[in-house]
């Protein structure tokens, strides 16, 4: 899909959220407890990836194999679609196209709506976050239950994740339970971690017996299998997609792989990455739904496969590196600035440096303008990135896209919507001063002479620093002179 | 040292005897000292520095802003005003990670580009590895902690190089603080334009350098030492970051080879 097809009125709620990233920090960033639950968290999972990859010439060498798995993938995307759609038909699960989230929810209602179905369990699905599917089915009078327990947890608290693999790492265990005291009838007050979470699970199983459809993500599309497979860790994801009898799976285009041997590398660093785990506690392949001969599993299995701006990465080469993410969640574990504002503030689905690169695509650059130039390219994204997106540099990409002049060639919705004329006219200025030697030493002379008038407040700088004083003479000025003294000796 | 990998190998020159100092804008209006402290250092190991009047900026603020255009012209003028085939010595670490890599972006059809950029070496890393150089200590004993900077860390892979410059002082104890990797908060005009994500990075810096209970800490870029610099003087602490050109210099006043200043 390119860019001018995009409907301009399919905006995502997100939008609006994102729009408000500046108010959002303000908030967040005056909440003690939630900046306290994320710097423990993130410190907490930091430590678990060290332990888990130690050996630096295999990470390495993993890192470097994901990556050209997931590259070649992508260079042949199209055609592995076609191929994933040809042999998941054949083993008979129903492949659905959705270019924007509202075509997605809307496929996802009518398959539930043509089987009656009233109650969905959900496994975590970042990407049914992405469409605001429970909002969709809510309308349409359909139960949705997240059934993982950060999800749970986040949807009892009416939120949304502020992690893409911990849904609910901004709150601690006394939250937890206060959440769950208000909303679970018979709840045994504790905060031990254990207990709490065994009487989340018991409102669950219930509801995994009776719910007529399950939804659930796919973190690996294997094309030439025909086989979905599903990391989790709490057997939620096997419930959701073995006990009802419709399994309606939903995920991005890009998560399409070519041969089932790409997945273990992939499989490997992912956990690794995203938790420290040598393995996830669960891992499904799902390649058919029940054969007569079986005694479980749905006798009904839809993929939808969602483009919502992902078309638009992959038509520019350095974009398409966005593509390659494989949502393990490390970048924004090591990212200092998400670890400050926590997931919330960005407003989007998916935050931290990966929701930064992958947002602008998704609710174009005008609603999210605020996000590329939100780091310090500080690189600790692009360091731990298990497929080696260059996370830092796709930023400056984007900042650039952001700013440019009308006119330019079209690369992505909402580009030049960022280009505020007093900013250009500074850096024109600037780049005047210094691409002319003579000018800039000029310049540097009168305002070290004048350095006296610099004023001592300036901006956001002086808020939390004293301003930097200009020295009597310049750099170029002191070594001139030394040379000449030089010479004189 | 898990995250550095063979991206940073590179051929240093050996038995160099003449180099170009790149001086920085920020050294150049702002903390010109560093400058002649790293040539005053060059030159008693015995290199004649040459100092190109023409240099500015590499063009960093603009590039890393979106202004791609405005950048390109001050980064084309920088590459004119080092014509020989010596290595260029450069005083901090990210205007280095910007003229050794980005360079090659963004004058990528500049003929001769990827050798200007390969002539490109931060100021510690050319100590350690072309010079090989060792120190005498010749101060008093303290403790001192190192701030490693973003981008000589990630782009130039240089924190080794600094901690190893001060593990060769005898009587310097160098203090691991808390969350050394971790970014200050500088940033360039993210330091401004998020003003208030900025600030709480500085805080959590400066926090954890005060209580490393150190009497200085060193690093070799002015970016990030003129934000917590300034974030320790409005907070009225005492401690201050010295650049490791006038660090080493003062340290080392009496080289192995006898005073030859």
């Amino acid at each position: 899909m390119s860019v001018d097809q995009v409907n301009p009125n399919d905006e995502s709620k997100y939008a609006a959220s994102a729009r408000a990233f500046r108010d959002n920090v303000s908030r967040d960033l005056a909440n003690d407890e939630l900046r306290s639950n994320f710097r423990g968290a993130m410190d907490y999972l930091v430590d678990k990836r060290k332990t888990a990859l130690s050996d630096s010439d295999e990470l390495e060498t993993l890192r470097e194999q994901c990556k050209l798995i997931k590259q070649r993938c992508l260079v042949k995307l199209p055609h592995l679609l076609e191929a994933l759609e040809e042999k998941l038909t054949a083993n008979g699960i129903k492949v659905h196209w959705a270019e924007t989230i509202t075509e997605a929810n809307e496929i996802i209602a009518e398959i539930i709506e043509s089987k009656n179905g009233k109650t969905v369990v959900k496994g975590k699905s970042m990407v049914s976050e992405e469409t605001a599917l429970n909002d969709h089915l809510e309308s349409r009078d359909i139960e949705c239950l997240e059934s993982d327990m950060g999800e749970y947890i986040v949807q009892l608290a009416k939120e949304h994740p502020s992690h893409i693999i911990m849904p609910a790492i901004h709150q601690n265990k006394k939250q937890v339970a206060d959440l769950f005291a208000k909303n679970i009838e018979g709840f045994e007050h504790t905060t031990d971690v254990d207990a709490l979470i065994q009487q989340g699970r018991n409102v669950l199983r219930d509801k995994f017996c009776n719910a007529d459809v399950g939804v659930s993500g796919v973190n690996f599309a294997v094309a030439e299998t025909g086989t979905l497979c599903l990391v989790e860790n709490e057997g939620n994801g096997r419930m959701c997609t073995t006990v009802p009898d419709l399994h309606i799976a939903i995920t991005g285009i890009e998560k399409v792989v070519e041969h089932l041997s790409d997945v273990p590398p992939l499989l490997s660093l992912l956990t690794r990455s995203a938790t420290g785990q040598a393995i996830s506690t669960y891992f499904n392949m799902i390649s058919h739904p029940r054969q007569q001969d079986e005694k479980d599993g749905p006798g009904e299995v839809h993929l939808v496969l969602l483009d919502n701006g992902r078309s638009q990465m992959y038509s520019d080469d350095e974009l398409r590196q966005t593509l390659q993410c494989i949502r393990c969640g490390a970048c924004m574990n090591h990212c200092p600035v998400y670890t400050r504002i926590g997931g919330h503030a960005y407003g989007t689905v998916y935050p931290g440096p990966i929701g930064k690169i992958v947002s602008p695509h998704m609710l174009g650059l005008e609603a999210t303008t605020n996000l590329p130039t939100a780091s310090s390219l500080c690189g600790a994204c692009g360091e731990v990135c298990p497929v080696k997106i260059p996370i830092p540099k796709l930023l400056l990409r984007l900042r650039q896209e952001s700013v440019k002049p009308k006119g330019a060639p079209q690369v992505m919705k909402g580009q030049g919507s960022g280009r505020k004329t007093s900013e250009a006219f500074i850096w024109s200025v600037w780049s005047m001063i210094h691409k002319q030697p003579l000018f800039y030493r000029t310049s540097m002379w009168f305002a070290t002479r004048l350095r006296f008038l610099m004023p001592k407040k300036l901006g956001a700088w002086t808020v939390a620093r004293s301003a930097p004083k200009l020295a009597p003479k310049t750099l170029h000025e002191r070594i001139k002179e030394r040379e000449q003294a030089a010479k004189g000796k | 040292m898990s995250q550095v990998n063979t991206l940073h190998l590179r051929d240093y020159p050996k038995n160099p005897t003449k180099v170009y100092l790149y001086g920085t804008c920020l050294a150049d209006s702002l903390f010109p000292d560093s400058g002649i402290d790293a040539i005053e250092f060059l030159e008693r190991q015995g290199i004649e520095v040459i100092f190109p009047q023409g240099q500015s900026c590499c063009g960093q603020p603009a590039y890393n802003s979106g202004y791609t255009d405005e950048a390109k012209a001050v980064a084309l003028e920088q590459i004119r005003h080092f014509p020989l085939d010596i290595p260029i010595v450069i005083i901090s670490g990210s205007c280095g990670g910007m003229m050794r890599h980005h360079y090659k972006d963004l004058l990528k059809d500049e003929p001769g580009i990827e050798k200007f950029c390969d002539r490109i070496f931060e100021f510690t890393e050319f100590l350690v590895n072309s010079l090989n150089v060792q120190l005498n200590d010749s101060g008093p004993a303290e403790r001192v902690a190192l701030h490693t900077s973003c981008a000589a860390r990630r782009e130039m892979g240089v924190h080794i190089t600094g901690k190893k410059l001060i593990e060769q002082l005898d009587n310097v104890e160098l203090v691991t603080h808390d969350y050394e990797s971790e970014c200050c908060g500088f940033g360039g005009t993210f330091s401004v334009k998020h003003g208030d994500i900025s600030n709480v990075m500085v805080s959590d810096k400066t926090k954890n350098l005060v209580n490393a209970d150190v009497v200085r800490y060193v690093s070799a870029d002015w970016g990030c030492m003129m934000n917590i610099n300034g974030s320790l003087e409005h907070q009225k602490e005492s401690l201050r970051g010295e650049h490791i050109a006038s660090y080493l210099l003062a340290r080392n006043a009496m080289d192995n080879t006898g005073d030859k200043s």
